[in-house]
Formats: C-alpha cells, sequence, structure tokens
C-alpha cells in the first residue's frame, strides 16, 4: 500500500519529530511512503482569512504536488488540514481543471488517526505510555471531517496510559489559524480557560491530533509558565511499540466503524 | 436602541466584556446548562440530522418563494380584517406604528418580546407621544426596561448578564419589598404587569412564525405574556421580518418543534399559540390588526451567497454554543444580535463599515454551523464576509495585505517556501528565549519565541512561539535521511 505524505507547512516548519512519528507508524503498518517535494500548504492561512483569490495558487500547487505520486492514500496528521484538502471540492468545483483533480484528491485523503483506525482497521497500535494524560478533540476534525472516534479508540488501547477527559471538550482552543494573531484578545480568553481545563484533569500529558492546537495551548502553558508536556498522537503511538500488542478491528469493531465518518 | 448597541470600537467592548467577569461566568454557566438540555430534547425527538434536513427545505423553500408568500399571507390577513403594511426601512415602520397610536389616541401599550422592534428601535419613538405609558411585559425585557433600558445580551435570554441580587435592585425601585428568590420576584412582575395588560389600548408583539395560507400569527412563549398581549386590548401590532413565513400550519409544526428544543432544550414552549383579528364568534383577540412587515436590509441577502441567512429562525443555539460569545458575551459584539448569527446577520443588514469586525470575531471552529437546526452555514458565511471585505472591497490595512501578499505567495511557490524553511530558524535568533519553560516536547530547537514583531506579534502577546529547526534539521531533511537509509538497507539485502 503507497501512502502519500502531507506533511502540513507547520510540521515542515516547525516540527519533525511529529512527521517523522507518522511516518514511522505508517511504515510499521506495512506502508510505503512518498513525500512530494513540491507539497506546501492547504490555504487555509490566506483562504479563512477572506484572501480567497490569493489562495488558489496555493491550492493548485496542492493539488498537483500531492497527486504527483500514484498512491492508494494521502495521509497527514492534522484534522483541519486533511479536511481543506476535502474542501477544495467546493473551493475549486468551477474549475474544469481542477474540479475532478479535486476529487480524487478527497476520495483518498484521510487525516492520520482516521486512516489507522477506518483503513488499516488497527484498535491497538502496540504502544506503550506510562502517563496520565488527555486529549484536546481539534474543532475542523471532529465538525467538519466529522472524525469524532479514531483517536479516542487509539489511544485507549495504548498501554500504561491513563486517558482522563477533558472538561469542556466541544469548545475551540483559541487557536483558528490567524484569528490566535488577529484577535489575541479574544483568543486569549479561550486559551485562558482551555489551560485551566487541562490543568484541572490533573493530566502529566496534553495529547492532540492537530499540533497548531496544542502549539497554542501549550504556547500558553508556556506563557503562565505552568507544566505540561505536550504531544502529538503519532508521537504517543509511536511510543515504545510492542509489535506483539498490535490488534485490529474484529467483526464487531468493523460494524461499529461503519458510519462513523460522517 | 437599534440594530447597533455602543459606539465603541469592536476592542474597547471586548476589553469591557474581559473585565465583566460575573458575566463571563453566567454565560459559561448557560451555555453548558443548554448543552445537556438541548442534546437531550434533540436526542429525545429523535434522527435529529433528519429533522433538520426537512428544517432546511422548509426554510429555503420559503425564501425561494418569498413575494409569492408575501402576498399569499397579506392578501389572508386582509380577508380576516386586518391591515398589512410592508416597511422598507425601520423608520417607516416606525412611523407607521407611532401614527396608528396618534391616531387611536393610544396611552397606553403593551409588549411581547420582539427582536424586531428592538431593531427599529419602536419603544422610545413610542415614549415620544405625549402621555404614553408602554411596558415590556416578557419578565426579562422588563427588567431590562425599568434598569434604565439596559441592552440584551441573549436573543433567547435578554438578561444572561444579571444575577437574581441586581434584578432584586431593580425590582426595589418598583415597591418590592421581599426576598432574592426567582419565583417570589416573578409573582410581584406578574401582578404589577397585569394591571398594564387589563388597561391597554395597544399591544405589540413580534412574530416566531407568520402562517401564508391562514394569515395567522405564530408566537411561542413560557410567560403566556406574548397571549395575553394579543388577547386583551383592542388594536394590535404585529411587527415581523420578511422571511419569517411559514406556507402553512404543517409546517410551523416542524419549526416550532425545532425551535423549542434548539431554544430552550423544551419539547414544546409552555405557550404555543395562532391567532389573528378577532372574527364573528370569538371571544377574544384584537378588534384592529395590523401586521408590520419589515426588511430593513433583509432583501440585501436575497440573491447572493448570504440568501441562507434569512432561514434563521432565532433560536439561539448558535450563541449557546459559541466559545466567542461565551467569553465576549452579547454585549461585546455591538448588535442586538450578537453571537455567530449576528456576526453573519448584522453585516448583511447595515453594512460593514459598523458591523465589519464581526466576521473576524471567530476561530472558525463550526460550532454554530454543527448546531443550527436549519443548517445555515454559519462558519463559511462568516469566511464569505471576510472574502468580500479582503478580496472585493480592499478594507485590509495595507501592512496586514502586504503580509498576506507573502503568505499566499510563500503557500503556493514552493522554491519560495524552501527559503523559508532554510532561513527561519537563524533569522528567529533576535526573537529567541533560551530560558528554560514549563512545557515539555513543545520547544525542541534551542529556545522558544517570547516577542515576536509584526503580525506574529499577536501570537506572543498570549503565548510563546516555536522556533522552527535548523534547516539540516526539519521534517523534510529527516524524511531524505530517512529514505536514504531506508534505501542502503535494501540495496544490502
Amino acid at each position: 500500500m503507497k501512502v502519500v505524505v502531507f506533511s502540513t507547512c507547520v510540521v515542515d516548519l516547525f516540527f519533525p519529530n511529529v512527521g517523522a512519528a507518522m511516518v514511522e507508524v505508517l511504515e510499521r503498518f506495512g506502508c510505503e511512503t512518498a513525500m512530494p517535494k513540491k507539497q506546501i500548504c492547504c490555504g487555509q492561512p490566506t483562504f479563512n482569512s477572506g484572501y480567497v483569490a490569493d489562495s488558489q495558487k496555493t491550492m493548485r500547487n496542492e493539488v498537483d504536488a500531492l497527486l504527483s505520486v500514484d498512491a492508494d492514500y494521502i495521509v497527514g496528521p492534522s484534522g483541519s488540514c486533511v479536511n481543506m484538502l476535502h474542501e477544495f471540492r467546493m473551493h475549486l468545483a468551477d474549475d474544469p481543471e481542477y474540479g475532478p483533480k479535486a476529487e480524487q484528491l478527497a476520495s483518498k485523503s484521510y487525516e492520520f488517526t482516521q486512516f489507522l483506525y477506518r483503513v488499516l482497521h488497527v484498535i491497538d497500535a502496540g504502544a506503550e505510555l506510562d502517563a496520565k494524560a488527555t486529549f484536546h478533540r481539534s474543532c475542523h476534525m471532529t465538525r467538519l471531517l466529522g472524525e469524532r472516534v479514531a483517536p479516542f479508540v487509539l489511544l485507549d488501547h495504548v498501554k500504561g496510559l491513563q486517558m482522563i477527559p477533558l472538561p469542556h471538550i466541544e469548545n475551540c482552543c483559541g487557536f483558528g489559524g490567524l484569528f490566535s494573531v488577529k484577535e489575541p484578545e479574544i483568543s486569549k480568553l479561550m486559551v485562558n480557560e482551555k489551560v485551566d481545563d487541562v490543568v484541572s484533569t490533573g493530566a502529566d500529558i496534553l495529547i492532540g491530533a492537530d499540533q497548531t492546537c496544542l502549539m497554542n495551548i501549550g504556547g500558553r502553558f508556556s506563557r503562565r509558565n505552568l507544566p505540561i508536556k505536550v504531544m502529538h498522537i503519532a508521537e504517543v503511538l509511536n511510543s515504545n511499540v510492542d509489535m506483539s500488542r498490535v490488534r485490529y478491528a474484529n467483526e464487531e469493531e468493523l460494524a461499529a466503524m461503519a458510519g462513523g465518518r460522517d | 436602541m437599534g440594530l447597533e448597541t455602543s459606539k465603541d470600537p469592536f476592542l474597547t467592548r471586548v476589553k469591557q466584556s474581559e473585565k465583566d467577569t460575573f458575566m463571563q461566568k453566567s454565560v459559561a454557566k448557560a451555555q453548558d446548562a443548554q448543552w445537556d438540555k438541548r442534546e437531550a430534547a434533540r436526542k429525545e425527538l429523535g434522527h435529529w440530522q433528519d429533522w433538520r434536513n426537512l428544517g432546511e427545505q422548509i426554510r429555503q423553500h420559503v425564501i425561494k418563494y418569498l413575494p409569492d408568500y408575501l402576498e399569499e399571507f397579506a392578501d389572508n390577513v386582509e380577508k380576516r380584517g386586518g391591515h398589512v403594511y410592508f416597511a422598507k426601512k425601520d423608520t417607516d415602520a416606525v412611523n407607521y406604528i407611532t401614527n396608528l397610536a396618534k391616531e387611536k389616541h393610544v396611552q397606553r401599550v403593551v409588549k411581547s418580546k420582539s427582536m424586531v422592534t428592538t431593531e427599529i428601535d419602536l419603544d422610545k419613538a413610542l415614549l415620544k407621544i405625549p402621555g404614553m405609558n408602554l411596558m415590556e411585559t416578557d419578565l426579562a425585557e422588563f427588567i431590562l426596561q425599568e434598569d434604565d433600558w439596559d441592552e440584551p445580551t441573549h436573543i433567547v435570554f435578554p438578561t444572561l448578564h444579571k444575577n437574581r441580587d441586581q434584578i432584586r435592585e431593580v425590582f426595589q425601585k418598583l415597591g418590592y419589598e421581599g426576598d432574592n428568590d426567582p419565583t417570589h420576584m416573578a409573582r410581584f412582575a406578574r401582578e404589577y404587569l397585569r394591571r398594564d395588560f387589563l388597561q391597554a389600548d395597544m399591544g405589540i408583539t413580534g412574530c416566531n412564525f407568520a402562517i401564508a395560507d391562514s394569515g395567522l400569527i405564530n408566537l411561542v412563549t413560557n410567560e403566556g405574556n406574548a397571549d395575553l398581549t394579543m388577547a386583551i386590548p383592542k388594536t394590535q401590532v404585529v411587527v415581523m421580518g420578511m422571511e419569517r413565513l411559514v406556507p402553512s400550519l404543517k409546517e410551523a409544526e416542524v419549526l416550532d418543534n425545532m425551535l423549542s428544543r434548539s431554544a430552550v432544550g423544551q419539547k414544546l414552549t409552555s405557550y404555543c399559540s395562532f391567532s389573528g383579528e378577532q372574527v364573528a364568534g370569538e371571544s377574544d383577540g384584537p378588534e384592529d390588526l395590523h401586521v408590520v412587515i419589515l426588511d430593513n436590509g433583509r432583501s440585501n441577502a436575497l440573491g447572493t451567497p448570504f440568501e441562507s441567512v434569512l432561514q434563521c429562525i432565532r433560536c439561539g443555539a448558535c450563541l449557546n454554543v459559541c466559545p466567542i460569545y461565551r467569553h465576549i458575551g452579547g454585549h461585546g459584539y455591538g448588535s442586538i444580535y450578537p453571537g455567530p448569527i449576528g456576526a453573519v446577520l448584522s453585516p448583511v443588514l447595515d453594512g460593514y463599515e459598523k458591523f465589519g469586525d464581526l466576521p473576524f470575531a471567530s476561530s472558525l471552529c463550526g460550532a454554530c454551523t454543527e448546531t443550527c437546526p436549519v443548517k445555515i452555514p454559519l462558519h463559511r458565511l462568516l469566511i464569505k464576509h471576510r472574502e468580500v471585505m479582503m478580496d472585493k472591497l480592499k478594507t485590509d490595512k495595507a501592512f496586514n495585505k502586504a503580509i498576506m501578499k507573502g503568505i499566499g505567495m510563500g503557500t503556493g511557490d514552493p522554491a519560495l517556501f524552501q527559503m523559508a524553511m532554510e532561513f527561519d530558524h537563524s533569522a528567529t535568533l533576535p526573537f529567541v528565549s533560551k530560558k528554560p519553560t514549563s512545557v515539555e516536547n513543545l520547544y525542541n530547537h534551542e529556545g522558544h519565541i517570547t516577542h515576536a514583531p509584526s503580525m506574529a506579534k499577536g501570537w506572543t502577546d498570549v503565548r510563546d512561539a516555536p522556533r522552527p529547526p535548523k534547516h539540516t534539521e526539519n521534517f523534510r531533511r529527516w524524511y531524505k535521511d530517512h529514505e536514504a537509509q531506508k534505501g542502503e538497507t535494501t540495496d544490502g539485502e
């Protein structure tokens, strides 16, 4: 199975640890990976700010780059960015050349945990992490991509990991892309409540499936001088792996999976 | 008051909200409680997504055939003996109603809660009539009126920002001597208001839905005050937005059901009435009914990407899930329509000059879009507003524009992005702090950034930023080395 690595600009610019962990997990499960060099960014920074015209080149470049390798799947470490790839169908619909390409792109693009769970049917990735942790559920992954289950199932099966539910899990952390930069006053109120909620769980580790949210929440933790370790879920699933623990979905779990990606 | 509730700049209002910790706590508490009630009420109904599809279809259908339904509704109101007035602007509606009050020598008006009459600032105009006595009879609106016309902060819960002690103080001015128990205070208000109902010579209500094929007005309340306002005074004025129609009782039944569950987490509100001008054989109801149908900017949305905002049934669920509203409250928005729906609707009604900040006051988390019972794509409409302002009207500051152009170029051109990846580790040196941080595994590249320049300042005003890795240590380089290693292994086999 050939998988194109959709690296995302934030991972490319700041977080090699996240990209590396994702690639190692994917390869461990038998995927042959490829990373098209010309890929850059899904275009959300400009598109969501209203610079829709200026985003056209970015979106088309991403389509061409990610489709430049003939692969079965495209997998990225961000629910938000992967959702944007799906939304290209809407944003490029009127383009006779890129409209069909966008359809093709969307049909094989998956967020990392979604791919593990829904395509590879992994339930237990074989990881072990002796810690108390909580999970921040990112908005675009949950509401727009519609993935509400995969990360929770995978985390529930990490050996030694105690997961504490995060209060107000439904509320945004205040990142919102350039919202965090353009409206820092409001963003601060939001991220403060999120930090307080994380602190209230007593967790040592904050896990997420979107590194940008973690960059926001963790950045506020740092500014408030509160201790926390942040980990992208790919790093968690890449911790102390013992392949003998790996388990795939049984029939009952496969049935539960169907329809979960709304 | 009108649509605009404050002349202060947006940032000033946000700062005021930040200081109002009481308001923030009340809103958060109400949101959390509503989250449980609303979801339970929807779950109990079952097949919620199918109901949403149906609700959307009904509203889309009405908007598409709006002129036809308006005509049908108006004809049916007139057939029953009522009058219909189409008001293009807020002032047209206000003039019509004040003239009517003068002609009829009205001295006592009772009103039931109506966002539209607040939008057109009707109360103030009526109170200019000499000798006029006007009473808001919705409990929350009554409190606001008696508190020197304080602004509502929520379209369903107007006094969300007040606690029972503050309300007691308001009532004490009216002669209340009891404690702060809500039941006691509500009883006081009930007795106080009853006099006004019995003496009123004009009633003014809003309208939840106007039934086209019968000319009836559908009102849903939990206090029964709208029904008394409708039943007792001889002259009745209904003020409604021009989009507030449904074809028949069948569709009203669907939407009332969804409205009650979405707005307050109830199966149905305590009172749900369908009424019109008193006809032969009826014992109550107005002898003279006037329906004022208001445009006031709503037609700006027709035929544009914003048309779906007219689907709104004013349930307020989007306010109740919004993390921005949670922190800045209704007053932060500076519009009587706050929250996500207000951020979309206010600029449509009255332009970007007054309300251009609102579409940016969103992290685009999509909670509003997800909860909307009639499937208005609210967060997408916020992006659409941004697009109109940035791409078409070019309202952005030149400096931001240049930066965004830069980001657009950098994310659209692989060679430029490559340069960014190679240069930025060393370029950030002047802003880097190497002091230890309390956060593990976020700042793995020789320090973190505490004070960034230019647009990134907004980030570091609130939180620390990661420092980019050296280009020899970034992900692309890691992958290249990883590939080479794999290659060697393969070659070796």
